[in-house]
């Protein structure tokens, strides 16, 4: 299923270190994350995987007492010349629970484009139209685009969370836990958008379920207390994990 | 020896009960005198406001036995005490407007900058000491703030503007918008701060900078509340009385025009209420009509008030 060829490097992490104040929350992470592929992060709560993900978008600059060490290169997100929002224009991100805007469905999915200056109607249409495509959420959605974002169900806001962040063209798509206030029936519609996403862009995901991590990823880390015990391919980490951590962690014994 | 302590601990058991038991008897009665005085305490404000509608009722009847509803609205002077006696509300409610339509272009634009500003770009610290400081503002007896524009306000808006009279609205509306920022700041940054976390960072993860989170993500999930504010700011500026009576003058006068010197519903009663007016006399129950008429201005703002509230309920 998955190509031979070694996948290109799409950015990488070297010796991240980050606290909060006082407090180390992320120890010496080194890991790779490969061009067009998934790769998820898995680990009890507490293990520092939200922390991790949110230093791809420099989310954590937005509150003071935060420190990173080390960096995360080929992108160099976290070199202190590079503007935190210039990051972020790049990197998109979904959440945990779906926060669409108190707008129109249109203009969510138009607010990054708008954010960037860009203004022409045709350009906004066609944009937006592709971005619900690209989420599988355009056939539900495309006869009440005036209507306001939050009347919709909590999967379609997911879905429209998603729109919001492919429209801008992401290189990196961050997802934090992005079904665990979804139903089965909407987890399985994101899982499945997810994989055909990949094609076109390189995702990131933070979930507590270990078998959508099974599912959709091609890459699989493991951290435990801040620190990134295993990284490898998903299912040599599920199948044959080389750490007993890891071991114990997949098979239900602790977490 | 075992067996008498175990039943004296049986009996001492019993008796705990029974005395619980006694305690709940008794705090089952305290817990219904507590509930009457609170009733009552609830009542007198009710009955309160009952006793002031039917009040302003009784004597608006009687008021408007003498002088027609159209007259009273339609009528261009105001002039109850005069020998030719006019009852035009209008003139008095033309002033009322203008001075609170002044207010609002100074405090709705300042407390809403003001609350963006302490609710998304000052640290903690800043904010505990704006806060306090601007809430003394609204702690600030209303006839203070009458003789600073009369004093201050006026003489500075005379070298702008040549030929300001010594009375205004202008000058009273402005101290009165000064007056009202507070409120309206300090519940609009309520509002702003109950905006979720996660929608703020749904917008900063979009590339968003602080401000155009707050223009365009924060402020129209937060509006019910600001709107709740304005609401709240224009019932402060329409019943707001020791200002406008010092600094704009008492004279009726029919004018949408801010430079001018008008008596507003407050200040038309304060003066005839000084006076002293025989009881029952016309000139008498135009005060009773007149707070009526200003009643009933409010009760409009607070229904929109409502309503607004309803309509964009947060849906977050």
């Amino acid at each position: 299923m998955q190509s031979q060829e070694t996948p290109t490097l799409k950015a990488e992490a070297r010796n991240l270190n980050f606290f909060y104040g006082q407090m180390q929350a992320l120890k010496k992470i080194n890991m790779p994350v490969y061009d067009k592929k998934v790769t998820a992060l898995i680990g009890p709560s507490g293990c520092g995987k939200s922390t991790y993900l949110r230093s791809f978008n420099r989310m954590h600059d937005l509150y003071p007492g935060n420190r990173y060490e080390g960096e995360i290169r080929n992108t160099n997100l976290l070199a202190a010349d590079v503007d935190p929002i210039e990051v972020r224009m790049r990197v998109g991100m979904v959440f945990q629970k779906p926060n669409p805007f108190p707008k129109s469905i249109f203009e969510n999915v138009a607010y990054g484009l708008r954010v960037r200056g860009e203004n022409n109607r045709r350009v906004l249409d066609d944009k937006v139209e592709r971005a619900l495509r690209d989420a599988a959420i355009w056939e539900e959605v495309k006869d009440r685009l005036p209507e306001q974002a939050p009347n919709l169900s909590g999967g379609q806001q997911q879905r429209l969370c998603i729109a919001r962040a492919l429209a801008t063209d992401p290189e990196l798509l961050l997802f934090d836990e992005p079904t665990s206030a979804l139903d089965p029936i909407a987890t399985a519609a994101i899982e499945e958008l997810i994989h055909d996403l990949k094609k076109r862009v390189t995702i990131l995901i933070v979930t507590h379920n270990m078998q959508q991590a099974a599912r959709v990823s091609d890459y699989t880390a493991y951290m435990f207390l801040g620190e990134m015990i295993e990284f490898g391919k998903t299912d040599e980490i599920f199948i044959k994990p080389k750490d007993k951590r890891t071991e114990d962690y997949i098979t239900g014994r602790m977490g | 020896m075992n067996s008498t302590a175990m039943s004296l601990k049986a009996s001492t058991d019993l008796h705990q009960v029974s005395d619980r038991l006694s305690f709940s008897a008794m705090r089952n009665w305290k817990e219904r005198l507590i509930e009457a005085v609170l009733l009552a305490a609830a009542a007198v404000s009710v009955l309160t406001t009952l006793g002031i509608v039917y009040v302003l009722l009784s004597e608006s009847v009687r008021f408007f036995e003498t002088i027609s509803i159209i007259d009273f609205l339609t009528d261009t002077q105001w002039t109850p005490l005069f020998d030719d006696a006019h009852f035009g509300i209008m003139v008095l409610v033309s002033g009322t407007l203008v001075s609170s339509f002044v207010a609002l272009v100074v405090a709705i634009p300042v407390g809403t900058v003001i609350a963006i500003y302490l609710s998304e770009f000052a640290d903690s610290r800043v904010r505990e000491v704006a806060k306090p400081v601007l809430e003394l503002l609204g702690g600030i007896p209303t006839i203070v703030f009458g003789y600073f524009a009369l004093l201050v306000v006026t003489p500075i808006l005379q070298v702008v503007l040549p030929g300001l009279p010594g009375f205004s609205l202008l000058s009273a509306g402005l101290v009165m918008g000064i007056m009202i920022v507070p409120y309206i700041s300090s519940l609009s940054e309520d509002a702003m701060r109950a905006v979720p976390m996660s929608m703020r960072e749904g917008s900063y993860a979009m590339g968003a900078t602080r401000l155009y989170t707050a223009i365009h993500v924060v402020v129209p999930a937060a509006i019910s509340g600001l709107a709740a504010s304005y609401i709240l700011g224009i019932s402060r500026a329409v019943g707001e009385t020791m200002i406008l009576a010092v600094a704009a003058g008492m004279q009726p006068n029919l004018t949408w025009n801010p430079m001018e010197p008008a008596a507003t519903i407050t200040s038309y009663i304060v003066q005839v209420a000084l006076g002293d007016l025989p009881h029952g006399s016309i000139g008498y129950q135009t005060i009773f009509a007149a707070g009526l008429t200003l009643l009933l201005i409010t009760l409009v703002f607070n229904i929109l008030g409502q309503w607004l509230r309803a309509k964009y309920r947060e849906n977050y």
